[in-house]
């Protein structure tokens, strides 16, 4: 099956009454990765947490579909069924709920009653992959993200991107806050993925990751629109150039949407 | 208290009733002394829970009839889980007044440690029970209720560890309340002498839907010198039944009491377990769980006393409310002076599940010691939606998402519980009662 498509169609969204949003076009297919920059402020965050369905943001126009289905009619968990996936910033910790038993549960929540992945399976599936990213196999049994490191977070939450395997992937500034060392695995998780069954979406400020993982597109983020996209030599010059040259090529004199987003 | 109460039995029905059970003297007249003690003494006063309209001291019969269990085989359905065939060497089961079945490994026998029920106790072994028996953990006139109980002593079980005994296996007892109109007025002691150590988990089960029954339970639980008692109690009383549950523990130098409470009545409930650390160095450890559902009002006070010096008190409870019932946790350290580099440590969690669920946690230090640590965390909230959101956005629908938060949430309780199925069974209730 060839891969699948996320389309987001002119949207504006809104959190607690403020548009920050403002009119966002953005199509992303299976077997592509896409790579979002800009600076703060600018409405990456919200495009994320918007296509995943977080109860704080409201979509007032626009559409976002996958695979032609619409997605703003599906609940988050539905959406994630569908085949949407988000790498959170702020990834939650819950006592209690070990990672393991957590992962089964949202693997087995794909899967039909009476059909859910084996024990054994579901086992070494995990230990597998925690090796590949160079996690400490206890952190299996530890609690969802309880007391991890922000590397660890951030590990953690590529190792449920590997043992999801959804179609379209958000990964939220996946690279914040990680050392050169946790940097690399997590870029090597991602690279991992990599198939014509697999879309991914990074959302970043920082051009370092993109050493490790080459985008098929970039776009830039500014006032809630996508105001320039390119290949990967747009990355570069942004490294080199910073952001000054789009403003100024734009006429844009403040980027931001006035929120931290 | 003023109020006007009229006692179910009096001076002579107690004697009477005592005689017949062949109980001896000291406990006839510690009936008849707290009966009479009763008629003046005050309730107890739970912090934030008014309960001078609560009933806990109408009822019409002392004793239900109810047969044995000739083997485990005859248990009821909803009990045999409970039960680990295989390493359930040491059982007490009784059923709402009587002592149904019992049984305690020759191995421990040998060693000499006792483990029956409290008619037998009194009968058998009146001599050590009276040096227990409400004498320095919970004392008869410490309130009505507890004089009451005294009073009304009908069923309870005696578990004596001595000196340098050391048992692996868990000791176990089932107190099952089948019969709507039985009252247990139930008294457990476990004593540990020196050196000794032993695991008690006990289960209060009502397999009837609903019942007006009274329950007023006062386990007492001393450890001697370096002794180590892990005490797990899984109540699951029925709706209707009003309960008081006293349970006190006494620890001696170097000993150690830890509490794993599962307590998940379905009736209005005063629960009051108080861990007095004693001796130099002991150590005091108080665990519980509470689920409030329906329009139940419970109300959980846990105190840790130091007496002692370089003592350690912790005290974590973790509630989870619902619909419009009501929990009420108070925490309360208390260090006494000369209690020098002693540690009281305290945290209480609240969990509502809906607009009308009321919890309230209140955490108390009262220190009279300069040279000690202390510390407290309490928190009354609702469900992270953003946890919830987390565990969507991972394809888990809501419901599950919930279940899995309120598990986790307990789960710091649950997961210490000595025995395998009996923890089984306090997951199995927590599920049906946050459903």
């Amino acid at each position: 099956m060839a891969g699948s498509v996320l389309t987001i169609k002119d949207l504006h969204v809104e959190i607690e009454g403020k548009e920050i949003l403002k009119g966002v076009n953005l199509e992303v297919k299976g077997g592509e990765i896409h790579a979002i920059m800009g600076p703060n402020g600018t409405g990456k965050s919200t495009l994320s947490s918007a296509v995943m369905g977080h109860p704080k943001y409201k979509v007032t126009q626009g559409t976002i579909t996958l695979d032609g289905e619409d997605v703003l009619e599906m609940e988050v968990d539905e959406r994630a069924r569908a085949g949407l996936f988000l790498g959170m910033q702020y990834p939650s910790e819950i006592s209690g709920v070990t990672n393991a038993d957590f992962l089964r549960s949202a693997i087995n929540s794909r899967r039909e009653e009476g059909k859910e992945i084996s024990l054994m399976k579901f086992i070494r599936k995990m230990d597998s992959q925690m090796e590949f990213l160079e996690m400490d196999l206890d952190m299996a049994q530890r609690y969802l993200n309880e007391g991890f490191s922000g590397g660890e977070k951030k590990r953690n939450e590529i190792l449920q991107l590997m043992m999801i395997e959804p179609k379209i992937a958000i990964l939220d500034e996946i690279d914040s806050g990680l050392d050169i060392d946790a940097l690399k695995v997590v870029s090597k998780g991602i690279n991992e993925m990599r198939s014509e069954d697999f879309g991914c979406l990074i959302i970043t400020h920082y051009q370092r990751l993109l050493n490790y993982i080459t985008p098929d597109h970039v776009h830039v983020m500014m006032q809630g629109r996508v105001v320039k996209s390119g290949g990967p030599e747009l990355a570069q010059r942004l490294e080199t150039e910073g952001y000054d040259w789009i403003k100024q090529e734009l006429g844009i004199e403040d980027e931001t949407v006035g929120l931290e987003a | 208290m003023t109020t006007e109460m009229k006692l179910p039995f009096d001076q002579e029905y107690i004697t009477s009733f005592s005689k017949e059970m062949g109980e001896p003297e000291w406990l006839t007249e510690l009936r008849v002394q707290s009966l009479e003690k009763a008629d003046t003494l005050p309730m107890p006063r739970p912090d934030k829970t008014k309960i001078n309209k609560w009933n806990f001291t109408h009822f019409n019969k002392l004793i239900v009839k109810s047969d044995e269990f000739k083997s485990l085989e005859e248990l009821p359905e909803a009990v045999k889980p409970l039960i680990d065939a295989d390493h359930s060497n040491s059982v007490y089961i009784q059923r709402n007044n009587k002592p149904a079945y019992l049984k305690l490994s020759a191995e421990l026998q040998e060693k000499g440690v006792i483990f029956t029920d409290m008619y037998t106790a009194s009968r058998m072994h009146g001599d050590l029970l009276k040096k227990y028996f409400m004498q320095s953990a919970v004392k008869a006139d410490e309130n009505k209720l507890t004089a009451l109980h005294a009073a009304f002593l009908n069923g309870g079980a005696f578990l004596y560890v001595p000196k340098n005994v050391t048992i692996e296996e868990p000791i176990q007892a089932i107190f099952l309340h089948d019969d709507a109109e039985a009252n247990l007025f139930n008294h457990v002691i476990v004593a540990a002498e020196d050196n000794s150590s032993v695991v008690y988990v006990e289960n209060y089960i009502s397999t009837v839907d609903s019942a007006d029954s009274k329950v007023n339970i006062v386990s007492e639980v001393i450890a001697g010198a370096n002794a180590r008692i892990q005490y797990g109690a899984v109540d699951t009383l029925a709706k209707g039944v009003t309960a008081y549950v006293n349970r006190k523990g006494l620890a001696g130098r170097d000993a150690q009491i830890e509490w794993a409470l599962g307590q998940m009545n379905d009736g209005n409930t005063i629960s009051e377990n108080v861990t007095l650390l004693q001796g130099d160095g002991s150590y005091g450890d108080a665990k519980t769980v509470v689920v409030g559902r329906g329009d139940q009002v419970q109300n959980f006070t846990t105190k840790i006393i130091h007496h002692g010096k370089n003592s350690e008190g912790f005290i974590l409870k973790h509630g989870v409310v619902k619909e419009s019932a009501t929990v009420i946790f108070n925490g309360i350290g208390k260090i006494e002076q000369g209690a020098s580099k002693s540690n009281a440590e305290q945290e209480s969690r609240v969990l509502m599940l809906s607009e009308k669920a009321r919890g309230d946690a209140n955490p108390i230090l009262l220190i009279d010691e300069d040279d000690v640590t202390a510390g407290h965390a309490a928190s009354v909230g609702r469900v992270d939606p953003g946890q919830l959101y987390y565990l969507m956005s991972r394809g888990i629908p809501q419901a599950e998402a919930e279940r899995l938060v309120i598990h986790g949430f307990l789960a710091p309780v649950v997961n210490v519980l000595p025995i395998e199925g009996v923890k089984k069974q306090l997951v199995e209730v927590i599920e049906r009662k946050v459903k």
